[in-house]
């Protein structure tokens, strides 16, 4: 029977890439656990067997320990040294002993132990905590192993280029998978932040978790598609399809090899102009790709995540365990975290706002707007911020700003929260900066103003543009509107960096229009201090500035400033983008 | 037979690294260590115990032990806590 092409398996993303090959599927180790009882004679003789197991165990786990330590670093290496002790755990050695002792085997009193303890972390409320079972099993796994004598997964068959396929993958197997350069994998369940998919994100390959039936379905041998920028694999490719994604790959491949070239080089123009790049995240798991890209800061930390999906508000101590995360892996380089940029409705399943749904939520109740009415859900977030400050870097960013006013009142409440601190002996950093997005035509008008009271200003392109032009884009019949060269909006930047550079404080930009290259030479000439795009497009944006002479780009942007019309903008940017 | 009340202070609680150090602070010594948290009391040398308590930061724990080195071991423990973990 022909196989059928082109089976598509949809997953969630665990580190990005794309990659064809031939699958390498891992075997589930498949114990048959049956209970068996124990003559009394033999009791000794089972204990004994059960310490082996442990013994042998312990030697696993220190050689991981040794190999995780020399290809990962001590950071890796730490779950490994946890491991050990769960093994040595004397109250797992007890529970296993007193079931011998009633005559029952040592697998399946290993299997009612291992068992009784995860149902102790079920019920644990917190998610940390509770994935810890995880761990256990994981070391139960290996004991019972060794109990039936078996050997582990066995890789001896594993070639390069294979995509490794499992129903999970183990810290212990990403090791071999990285040992045996191996190009990607592929796991049942997981997802974006499970130990294996920060392990793989570390190690740079492309992997796809979540595919529920992968392992079943894939055999060794089979030709897959691994994509882990849409999350999904392809089963048997077609022949059209194949040489599509190989295409793609290796423009992808030349490509990104091509640009990391330009990781550790200055971000500076041909005439020495030097400006910084820092990157956008959502969510802690994403510093790993920030810090890879070579951005040297978080320009745009959006916390909405943290309220999604939940019915009760986060707490202060989530706020701050989620930005402690992030400052810590980001050291000495500056996170810039957004208040919420919340709407109405998200708030109403709360049950913490009365708020009706709006005609207009665009323009209503959103942001800096709702914590200056809620400012309970504002300290809250602020709280957070500035207890997380103490170990990093970090700037506050307001969104949504419209006037002086706004600015003022979420001041004076960040500075009451830290007086609050203070008398608590709570530390913070005390040099913390502020700034504000602009984002409304009503802000970058008085930017002037605004940039006295203020440490910085971030412009966010997306909501300024469709506040300036009037137009939704998420509409079709008006999307056409929608135009980051629209005169009007190219002078307004321009003026909002100019009033900030009056009052010498720096202007970032954080919106789509920072990340795509066709803008970058305007946005130079215009003399915009910081980029802050997607980890992806960091070094994209890299490779046009250092292309770029910055006295060049600055005549043309002055020349594309004395344009009223969308035909002469464009005739000069083509010939920006030619160079 | 000895108690202390500590309480946890260190930002993340008693997660993987504080408490792989907690075991093996109590595992060097001879006497028997409980930690009682509300209703739960666990022993002080199981790691897993430790880690189903799920102490976050403010957790109070009450510590008992016995044995011929009890005061030692809870005055190390103390320390231990004081210095949250070397965070």
């Amino acid at each position: 029977m022909p196989k059928s092409k082109n089976i598509i398996l949809k997953g969630v993303s665990a580190s990005v890439g794309i990659i064809v090959g031939r699958a390498f599927v891992l075997d589930e180790d498949d114990f048959c656990l049956i209970y068996r009882e124990i003559p009394k004679n033999r009791i000794e003789n089972e204990k004994k067997r059960f310490d082996n197991a442990i013994e042998k165990t312990r030697q696993e786990l220190k050689e991981v320990y040794n190999k995780v330590n020399n290809v990962l670093g001590e950071d890796y290496a730490h779950i490994t040294n946890a491991h050990i002790l769960i093994l040595d755990d004397p109250s797992m050695k007890k529970n296993v002993y007193n079931l011998i002792e009633y005559g029952t085997n040592a697998e399946y009193a290993l299997f009612k132990t291992i068992d009784k303890i995860i149902r102790s972390f079920d019920a644990i409320k917190d998610g940390y905590f509770k994935e810890r079972k995880l761990d256990v099993q994981e070391i139960g796994k290996k004991i019972l192993a060794n109990l039936f004598g078996k050997q582990k997964r066995n890789y001896a068959n594993l070639k390069e280029n294979s995509i490794v396929v499992a129903h999970n993958l183990t810290p212990t197997d990403t090791v071999a998978i990285r040992e045996k350069l191996v190009k990607g994998f592929v796991t049942d369940i997981g997802g974006k932040t499970s130990h294996t998919a920060i392990i793989a994100q570390g190690l740079g390959i492309p992997a796809v978790a979540g595919l529920k039936v992968a392992s079943s379905k894939i055999r060794t041998g089979d030709m897959i598609i691994l994509d882990g920028n849409a999350g999904e694999v392809i089963l048997n490719p077609s022949d059209e399809v194949l040489e599509k994604y190989q295409k793609y790959y290796d423009r992808q491949h030349e490509e990104i090899e091509e640009l990391r070239k330009l990781k550790d080089l200055p971000i500076e123009t041909l005439d020495k102009h030097t400006t910084s790049i820092f990157a956008n995240i959502d969510n802690s798991d994403e510093v790993s790709h920030a810090l890879n890209s070579g951005a040297k800061g978080i320009g745009l930390y959006r916390t909405e995540f943290m309220y999604f999906n939940r019915n009760t508000l986060p707490s202060e101590q989530e706020h701050f365990e989620e930005y402690y995360k992030v400052v810590r892996e980001m050291s000495e380089y500056t996170t810039t975290i957004r208040t919420i940029d919340l709407g109405g409705d998200k708030f109403a399943k709360f049950g913490l706002l009365n708020v009706s749904t709006e005609q207009n939520p665009f323009l209503g109740l959103r942001a800096i707007r709702l914590c200056l009415k809620y400012p309970d859900v504002f300290i809250t977030q602020l709280r957070g911020i500035l207890r997380a400050s103490a170990f990093g870097k970090i700037r506050i960013m307001y969104p949504m700003i419209s006037s002086i006013e706004e600015l003022r009142s979420a001041n004076k409440i960040l500075q009451d929260v830290k007086q609050d601190l203070r008398e608590s002996n709570i530390k913070f950093d005390e040099d913390i900066q502020v700034g504000t997005m602009i984002e409304i035509p009503s802000a970058a008008v008085i930017t002037d103003i605004i940039a006295k009271e203020v440490d910085f200003v971030s412009i966010g392109t997306n909501d300024l543009i469709q506040y300036t032009l009037a137009v939704d884009r998420g509409n079709e019949n008006v999307v056409n509107i929608y135009d980051p060269t629209h005169p009007a909006v190219l002078r307004l930047i321009k003026q909002i960096i100019d009033s900030a550079h009056k009052e010498n404080i720096e202007v970032a930009m954080c919106g789509e229009m920072a990340g795509d290259p066709l803008y970058t030479p305007i946005l130079l000439g215009f003399g915009l201090d910081e980029f802050s795009v997607s980890p992806f497009q960091v070094l994209k944006i890299k490779k046009i500035i250092r292309s770029m002479s910055f006295k060049e780009v600055k005549e043309i942007a002055d020349k594309i400033l004395q344009c009223g019309d969308k035909k002469s903008i464009s005739k000069i940017m083509s010939t920006l983008t030619r160079q | 037979m000895k108690e202390k009340i500590i309480i946890v202070s260190n930002k993340m609680g008693l997660h993987a690294r504080p408490a792989a150090m907690l075991v093996q602070t109590t595992s060097k010594y001879k006497s028997s260590v409980k930690i009682i948290k509300d209703d739960f009391d666990i022993d002080a040398k199981s790691i897993m115990g430790i880690m189903t308590l799920a102490a976050g930061q403010g957790s109070e724990l009450k510590f008992v032990a016995e044995g011929p080195d009890e005061n030692e071991v809870l005055a190390e423990l103390e320390n231990l806590f004081k210095s949250n973990f070397s965070e």
